[in-house]
């Protein structure tokens, strides 16, 4: 089992990294200690793995480490504004007790936070649409479209 | 820890055929949404993998000089979904792309992976099979062009040679979407990350008083042990008129060329009855944007 090196941005910083042939992306995030990457299903369904590459959503459960060379990998870990602030979907959330368990959280945010830097605003059924891809096992769909609604939502 | 032996990263199609040749059951992986499942579900083990997602050529879209419009097989659904060409000449593809797992999935499956993969539920099959698309295949030696009619060979089985070709792109002839208009209708048990219990598109072309079909191209996914078309049922109804007649007949005859099994997802008598209900409504939707007249829709 070899060992291959890895270059990409992590969260704006240039990372270099090694891992073994047949690990996800998951995997190698999690290693460097981005544990907000969850693993949920690990088959692409659950979407509690979620991060965006070169600004868009995927489940890094199923994207192999060899993919990410040289792009731009944001997880929730590199959300918040430089002087700490809550992104506003992070607020969002909380006002909203859009968080229950928080497993799904960190890839909701994400997705949300995808969302947001569109700069389109969407319908609540729009809304439910674009979150297709996350399971809340605590079943809190409607306080999450509520916390995406205040921001991003067509009246916001 | 998935169970890869090995990963090759393609940077052209040459590379990439050379690998195959080199390594004999080698599995080639796109976006790999099918196959890393596989991979962790254990049914594949200890695989050699080529990527071909380095592949500039496979990913795109263009309209050739001949009008003809040319997908690269590696271009993703996402991609296809919010394509300017697609959405003005083929919306039908676009629809079908919409409704593939979930936005994660959509911006990394590709539409290559989801015919290759030879799944009888493929979100593309359907709508693919109504436009009578052909498929551009690239091995060492020669290109074939192949239509689409002629690529799925079986459950599970699609004509394509895995050992040693390549998918490289999909083709819409110019008179494969001018003057048509078209529906995918997919049935799940949930709206969204469902894998089809049955899928309908339906083609239409109407003459130019809007009210008499000139053609129908009628395709199912999960219908049939693979993406079938209704050949029988689509010459009959040339020259129709857009009625309850026309409704009628694809209610009556529609399962005469269909086979739909029982499975987990459901039984016979329900793909049955959502054969005979989503294809009418998938003709009646098609001609309502082919601008037909309204009389009996």
């Amino acid at each position: 089992m070899g060992f291959k090196e890895i270059n990409f941005i992590l969260n704006g910083k240039p990372v270099t990294t090694t891992f073994s042939e047949g690990e996800s992306l998951t995997d190698i995030l999690r290693n460097l200690g981005m544990t907000s990457v969850k693993k949920g299903c690990e088959a692409g369904e659950c979407g509690a793995c979620t991060v965006l590459l070169d600004g868009k959503s995927i489940n890094s459960c199923i994207y192999l480490a060899d993919w990410v060379e040289g792009h731009d990998i944001l997880t929730l870990e590199g959300v918040r504004a430089k002087d700490g602030s809550l992104h506003p979907i992070q607020q969002a959330f909380i006002d909203e007790a859009a968080i229950q368990c928080g497993f799904c959280t960190p890839g909701l945010i994400l997705t949300g936070v995808e969302l947001c830097n569109s700069g389109k605003k969407y319908t609540r059924e729009e809304l439910r649409e674009r979150v297709s891809g996350h399971l809340c096992r605590c079943t809190g769909y409607e306080n999450i479209i509520n916390a995406l609604d205040k921001v991003i939502g067509v009246n916001s | 820890m998935y169970d890869i032996q090995k990963y090759f990263s393609a940077h052209s199609i040459a590379e990439a055929l050379d690998l195959l040749r080199e390594y004999p059951g080698a599995i080639i992986v796109a976006g790999g949404t099918d196959i890393m499942v596989h991979l962790r579900q254990r049914k594949l083990r200890d695989a050699v993998l080529i990527g071909i997602r380095e592949i500039p050529e496979l990913n795109g879209i263009h309209l050739h000089e001949d009008r003809s419009i040319v997908i690269g097989a590696g271009t993703c659904f996402d991609t296809i979904y919010q394509d300017t060409l697609i959405n003005r000449y083929i919306p039908i593809l676009a629809e079908a792309a919409n409704q593939v797992g979930s936005p994660q999935i959509r911006h990394v499956a590709t539409i290559g992976g989801n015919l290759c993969n030879g799944a009888v539920s493929a979100d593309s099959a359907p709508s693919l099979l109504a436009m009578d698309v052909k498929l551009e295949f690239r091995s060492k030696e020669s290109t074939r062009i192949l239509p689409i009619s002629e690529f799925y060979i079986g459950p599970g089985k699609t004509a394509l040679q895995s050992d040693h070709e390549l998918l490289t792109a999909i083709i819409i002839p110019q008179e494969n979407y001018e003057n048509w208009n078209g529906c995918y209708l997919k049935f799940g048990q949930r709206n969204a990350m469902e894998i089809s219990t049955l899928g309908c598109a339906a083609a239409v072309k109407l003459e130019k008083d809007k009210t008499h079909l000139v053609a129908l191209n009628l395709a199912f996914g999960v219908a049939a042990a693979k993406p079938v078309r209704c050949p029988r049922l689509e010459s009959s109804v040339v020259g129709m008129a857009a009625d309850d007649m026309l409704w009628q007949k694809i209610h009556t005859e529609v399962l005469s060329e269909l086979n739909p099994r029982d499975s987990w997802r459901a039984s016979r008598e329900l793909r049955e009855q959502l054969i005979r209900t989503l294809s009418v409504r998938a003709v009646k939707k098609a001609i309502e944007r082919a601008g037909g007249k309204k009389n009996g829709l």
